[in-house]
């Protein structure tokens, strides 16, 4: 709990919260930035979905089911992801360091879904190769499968910093960084769920 | 240093921003179940379920912004909303722009056009 303070440590206490919330605005612009990449990778499929050059469209290849899987498992891990966050601002270290390991699990399952399901395609030699369409497709997936590989190793760097150095401001903050990220990270999701796969499978 | 490890008081705030995690992951698996069901079920007609399937996925991106990434709790010189705004405008140019241009490409190009064009362009390879 807060002792009575003298004006200056007050100050400085202030100071350190604006610089905190200047570094999490600035990685928010860079969210925003990452938006307008996938965007044009959004765009780009959406223009060569029909370029399916003979081979398979989307419905031939895609198992909705599978995929809904995938979704609620990413899903489910960015609400760990907030509950690691509160326990982060309660500082308990017990806690965050369980809730991101859940969060890191659910990550790991995702992508070996995602790796698995890539695998599957090539085999049946809907590779990158085949078409327009599957060369956007494995673009697209690939690059958000790509995010989520990066935010896993910075996972792992944090809980292991959080192991030896405990609950600091200053990794309270990367932290906070990251749980931004990984919350983008499945919004990004719900517009592949929706727009490649659902989609995908009316048309 | 003892000051980095200051708590601050902010217990009651605590216990509303868990109720927001738990209602917002409980609505976003709503709107992720439903869209699926519409496609699964197959209860509407094309152009009404693409439609609300997309409309689905908004609101849920609605719900993750505001329940996830906390947007509504910003206080009042909201650069975070600002910055979102643009990068919206910006996306939606992108986005809507490429699918003009290219659908009117589709369109102005004939059919004889296109295979006198990939002819050309095996011809040459």
């Amino acid at each position: 709990m807060i002792e009575p303070t003298t004006a200056s440590r007050i100050n400085r206490d202030q100071e350190r919260r604006e610089a905190d919330s200047k570094t999490v605005f600035g990685f928010w612009v860079y969210i925003m930035t990452d938006c307008v990449l996938f965007a044009s990778l959004f765009a780009t499929f959406a223009v060569l979905r029909n370029n399916t050059f003979g081979g398979p469209a989307g419905k031939d290849i895609f198992s909705l089911p599978y995929v809904l899987v995938e979704t609620l498992i990413l899903l489910t891990s960015s609400f760990t992801c907030g509950l690691a966050m509160l326990a982060a601002q309660r500082r308990n270290k017990n806690q965050v360091l369980l809730w991101f390991a859940l969060t890191f699990l659910l990550g790991v399952a995702f992508l070996v879904l995602e790796l698995t399901e890539f695998r599957h395609l090539a085999a049946e030699g809907n590779s990158w190769r085949r078409s327009g369409f599957l060369s956007a497709f494995f673009t697209l997936v690939g690059t958000h499968g790509l995010h989520i590989t990066i935010g896993l190793l910075w996972m792992v760097v944090l809980m292991i910093q959080v192991l030896r150095k405990g609950l600091l401001r200053s990794t309270v903050r990367r932290l906070t960084l990251l749980s931004l990220f990984w919350h983008f990270l499945d919004i990004v999701w719900i517009f592949i769920f929706t727009i490649v796969y659902l989609m995908g499978a009316v048309s | 240093m003892n000051e980095e490890r200051i708590v601050a008081t902010q217990h009651d705030s605590d216990h509303s921003t868990l109720l927001a995690y738990i209602s917002g992951f409980i609505m976003s698996i709503g709107l992720t179940v439903a869209a699926y069901l519409l496609v699964v079920r197959r209860a509407l007609s094309q152009h009404v379920l693409i439609g609300s399937i997309i409309g689905l996925a908004l609101l849920q991106f609605l719900v993750q912004m505001f329940f996830f990434l906390h947007l509504g709790r910003e206080t009042k010189p909201r650069w975070k909303l600002l910055v979102l705004g643009f990068m919206v405008l910006i996306v939606l140019i992108l986005v809507i722009g490429s699918l003009w241009i290219m659908a009117n490409l589709n369109y102005r190009m004939s059919p004889q056009q296109m295979n006198n064009y990939m002819q050309d362009q095996d011809g040459g390879i």
